[in-house]
């Protein structure tokens, strides 16, 4: 097992190389790279004086260079835009998009798994067509277009949730962050709701009609302990689908936290594209990517732990 | 037993709620939706456009000069701030000399004097001066194009140099702010860094959490991104100006529904910018919206390079006729423009008495491009360069679509050329000429004109032509050359506002631009805030209204 999870940390080092490399590369490639800063009608003068100032009159390569070593030393720059620290400005975002994806995850999983089993348990019949039909217009509904109609539903129409965070500053877990927190959470939650259910819904239904479920019926076992035997048989394919689910969440979903106003990686990107915000855009793009390749790293470990057929193919 | 509990239960979850719906204390708050993405810089000079000077600079901060707020009819002049009164210098008129205001103090209790004056124009304009900031210099010294440093005479005098004669440095000035230097020197010798630089960027990073300058509100919470709070500064040095209401609540809101939500929701009590499709329902709730003439243009900006056909005064003027521009305010844009018919309009000190009427005339415009050799046989073949989006461009698409078809009656015919906004903009600072430019013979890109560089001089001096600033159609006009000289040396306020007429009255009659509106700055207010005045300005004053 050792030996497995080391070969996985050794994969993962030429990937995240990559990933620096494509997100510094296409990031530089997109323009000029001091517009939040520079003024419309700044003078070509001031326009090379901030250049030189910023560093960006230096070759790409020597840039590329400077920009991984101090990431390697936890140093991602300072944003143009903001003259604040990038890792201070992504950890603060990082912190508040896990809490979201977290319990947008939670609720997604939590349903999802429900949602499946019941649907895969009472496969073709009206449980079963309920839930299909849940599930298929959670995976198909523009999630930004739900989290409006919530708004409008829960904040405008009935004034029972806000519409866009303004917790009060540094106020922590506390009734108005939830609050803050709901309805972000469920919109979220109702994509990967939807995929959970769809994956259970298979596998139990498979699983039912297993001949291993068949001895195990013959054997005398209950129902609950067939049962618990279909949970353990469906558990990693069941993990792995929620770890890449997570993995997206994690990603921050730009769309969701803009509608929100959620101060999270998603609309700390939004903000870094808008503004053409370099430094910032390459350090929550790295900083993002290293969570989804990090997560897989995670997901593959569980999966092999729980089932050993993984490790050895 | 049961049932009991879940009273129980129900009941703290409904004391808990209301716990956390009523403020902790009896203050007066005015909850604000920015449009912005996040909090303005707080250091002093704000980023994010002149939504940043409105939020984060007047607020805090007060420059030696200030615009007049306090009208909602007239156009906002200059007025003094923290200097008294100034005066170039007869002998020498790149000099000036600025009294400073006395007994003013910074939020920190340290006095403001003219070493903090020559301080702050060091912090931008000289580059090996400790307290140098790079990230501050973009957004201040294209501003300020003429500034070059700053002298102490004496303790309540300070020197400014400009680098040739100018008369707008008092207006220049507006956009330069004072933070204090005692505060950011106490944090620069409590940096451990060693490299004086990476000290500095310290001391700056520290100034931005615990900003400390003159102005009417004081910093109180700052959280990037998510909200600054400011509180009323009861000792101002202006007593007319000390704020009515307690505290500020600064939100980032970017999406323009979801500012729209938020306020109705309850949970902000103004939004900049509301949804337009959304006003009915806001005003319907009770909601005020307020909308004033700003200073802003929505042009299309001529090519006069050789070849262009907007070299035939005709065809200019017959561009400037032809479009109803009420039509498009009313019918398009839901009232929320104003129609324009120069850079400024009737009223404003600066707009002179044109002898060129823009208006809607459809049959004169048609009379002017007949004249010119054009029919709806023979179109006048145009190209004009826009983009999909961008700061302050309105709706750029529709507005343009609008012009096209209106322009179709009058013979000619126009051909979009819809570019990225930001490649729009690069473009603006490289001209016409450029490749860039793809042979388009006009260019619309918005502009702020509360400054006469901004709003007229780069646009129409010979010297402003690429690369130096945005002369993007390369007018070359001498009689334009002169105008900018007399305004450059007109220092008396009278004679400067007669120099600045002048010039726009030429532009006018030459038909510059094809101008086409103004923004109107919308935001929607609760009910609940009284005394507000919203003035023909980009900028407001917090300071006079109340909330119940």
């Amino acid at each position: 097992m050792l030996l497995y999870v080391a070969k996985r940390i050794v994969l993962v080092i030429p990937v995240i190389f990559a990933v620096a490399l494509v997100c510094f590369l296409l990031v530089h490639l997109s323009g000029d790279p001091l517009t939040a800063v520079l003024p419309p009608d700044a003078s070509a003068a001031l326009a090379e004086q901030l250049k030189k100032a910023y560093g960006f009159d230096r070759p790409l390569p020597v840039q590329f260079g400077i920009w991984v070593w101090n990431a390697v030393h936890g140093n991602l720059g300072t944003s143009i835009a903001t003259g604040r620290s990038v890792i201070e400005e992504v950890s603060r975002a990082v912190g508040n998009t896990v809490t979201l994806a977290l319990f947008a995850s939670f609720i997604g999983f939590f349903f999802g798994c429900l949602f499946g089993c019941l649907a895969g348990y009472f496969r073709d019949t009206w449980i079963d067509r309920l839930v299909t039909i849940i599930s298929i217009t959670g995976v198909s509904m523009p999630h930004y277009w739900l989290g409006m109609v919530l708004v409008i539903i829960f904040s405008v129409q009935l004034n029972w949730l806000p519409a866009v965070y303004s917790a009060p500053s540094g106020a922590g877990w506390n009734w108005e962050y939830i609050r803050n927190l709901i309805l972000p959470a469920v919109t979220m939650s109702v994509i990967p709701m939807g995929i959970v259910t769809r994956t259970i819904r298979a596998l139990v239904s498979d699983l039912l009609s297993n001949e291993f479920v068949t001895a195990l019926r013959a054997k005398g076992l209950t129902k609950k302990r067939v049962f618990v035997h279909i949970v353990k048989n469906a558990a990693p394919t069941a993990i792995a689908v929620m770890g890449l689910q997570l993995g997206y969440l994690l990603g921050g979903s730009i769309l969701i936290e803009t509608v929100f106003s959620w101060p999270g990686t998603g609309l700390l990107l939004n903000n870094a594209i808008f503004q053409r915000d370099l430094p910032l855009l390459q350090g929550t793009i790295l900083v993002l990517a290293l969570f989804f390749v990090c997560l897989n790293l995670v997901v593959d470990v569980i999966q092999a732990a729980i089932d050993p057929r993984i490790k050895r193919a | 037993m049961k049932s009991g509990f879940m009273l129980s239960v129900l009941g703290a979850a409904a004391a808990l709620y209301a716990s956390a719906a009523i403020p902790a204390s009896a203050q007066s708050v005015v909850r604000i939706g920015m449009t912005a993405g996040d909090i303005p810089k707080t250091v002093g000079q704000p980023d994010q456009g002149f939504e940043g000077n409105r939020f984060t600079g007047n607020t805090m901060y007060d420059g030696l000069t200030a615009w007049d707020l306090s009208s909602a009819d007239k156009a906002s002049t200059v007025i003094p701030g923290l200097a008294t009164e100034w005066a170039v210098s007869p002998s020498d008129q790149t000099k000036w000399v600025f009294k400073l205001r006395p007994g003013v103090k910074f939020h920190d209790g340290s006095e403001f004097d003219a070493e903090a004056v020559v301080w702050n124009v060091e912090k931008v304009l000289k580059q090996d001066a400790p307290h140098f900031d790079a990230s501050q210099v973009g957004v201040t010294a294209s501003r300020m194009p003429n500034l070059r440093s700053a002298k102490v005479i004496d303790k309540m005098t300070v020197e400014l140099t400009t680098a040739s004669p100018d008369a707008l440095l008092p207006i220049n000035l507006t956009n330069l702010y004072m933070a204090s230097p005692a505060a950011w020197k106490k944090l620069f010798d409590a940096s451990s860094a060693s490299d004086p630089k990476e000290k500095a960027k310290q001391a700056w990073d520290g100034f931005a959490r615990a900003a400390s300058g003159t102005g009417p509100w004081k910093m109180d919470k700052f959280v990037p991104r998510e909200r600054l709070e400011v509180v009323k500064n009861a000792d101002y040095w202006n007593k007319d100006r000390v704020p009515k209401v307690d505290r500020l609540i600064l939100l980032p809101m970017p999406e323009p529904n979801a500012r729209t939500a938020a306020l109705l929701a309850n949970q902000v009590d103004w939004i900049e910018n509301p949804a337009p499709d959304a006003l009915p329902q806001v005003k319907q709730r009770g909601f005020v919206i307020y909308q004033n003439e700003q200073p802003h243009v929505w042009p299309w900006q001529f090519s006069r390079i050789e070849g262009s056909p907007w070299n035939d005064i005709r065809v200019r003027k017959a561009a400037n006729l032809c479009i109803d521009r009420n039509a498009m305010k009313d019918g398009l844009l839901g009232g929320l423009m104003v129609a324009a018919t120069g850079t400024f309009e009737p009223g404003h000190p600066w707009r002179g008495s044109p002898k060129f009427a823009i208006k809607y005339d459809l049959a004169e415009a048609k009379k002017l491009m007949t004249e010119a050799g054009f029919s709806a046989s023979k179109k006048l073949k145009v190209k004009t360069q826009t983009s999909a989006s961008g700061s302050g461009q309105m709706l750029p698409l529709p507005m343009n679509e609008f012009i096209q078809q209106s322009l179709a009656e009058c013979f000619f015919d126009v051909e979009l050329d819809v570019i990225e906004w930001n490649t729009l903009f690069t473009n603006w600072r490289k001209g016409a000429k450029d490749e860039s430019a793809r042979g388009a013979h006009a260019t619309n890109v918005t502009y702020a004109a509360m400054d006469p560089f901004f709003a007229m001089i780069r646009f129409l001096d010979s010297k402003m032509a690429p690369p130096t600033s945005n002369n993007w159609g390369f007018n070359n006009e001498p009689e334009y050359d002169k105008l900018v000289a007399d305004v450059r040396v007109a220092f008396e306020p009278a004679a400067r506002d007669k120099a600045l007429a002048a010039l726009h009255e030429r532009s006018v009659d030459q038909a510059a631009f094809l101008w086409v509106a103004h923004d109107v700055g919308p935001r929607a207010l609760s009910p609940k805030i009284k005394g507000f005045v919203q003035p023909k300005s980009w900028f407001v004053d917090f300071s006079s209204m109340t909330i119940n």
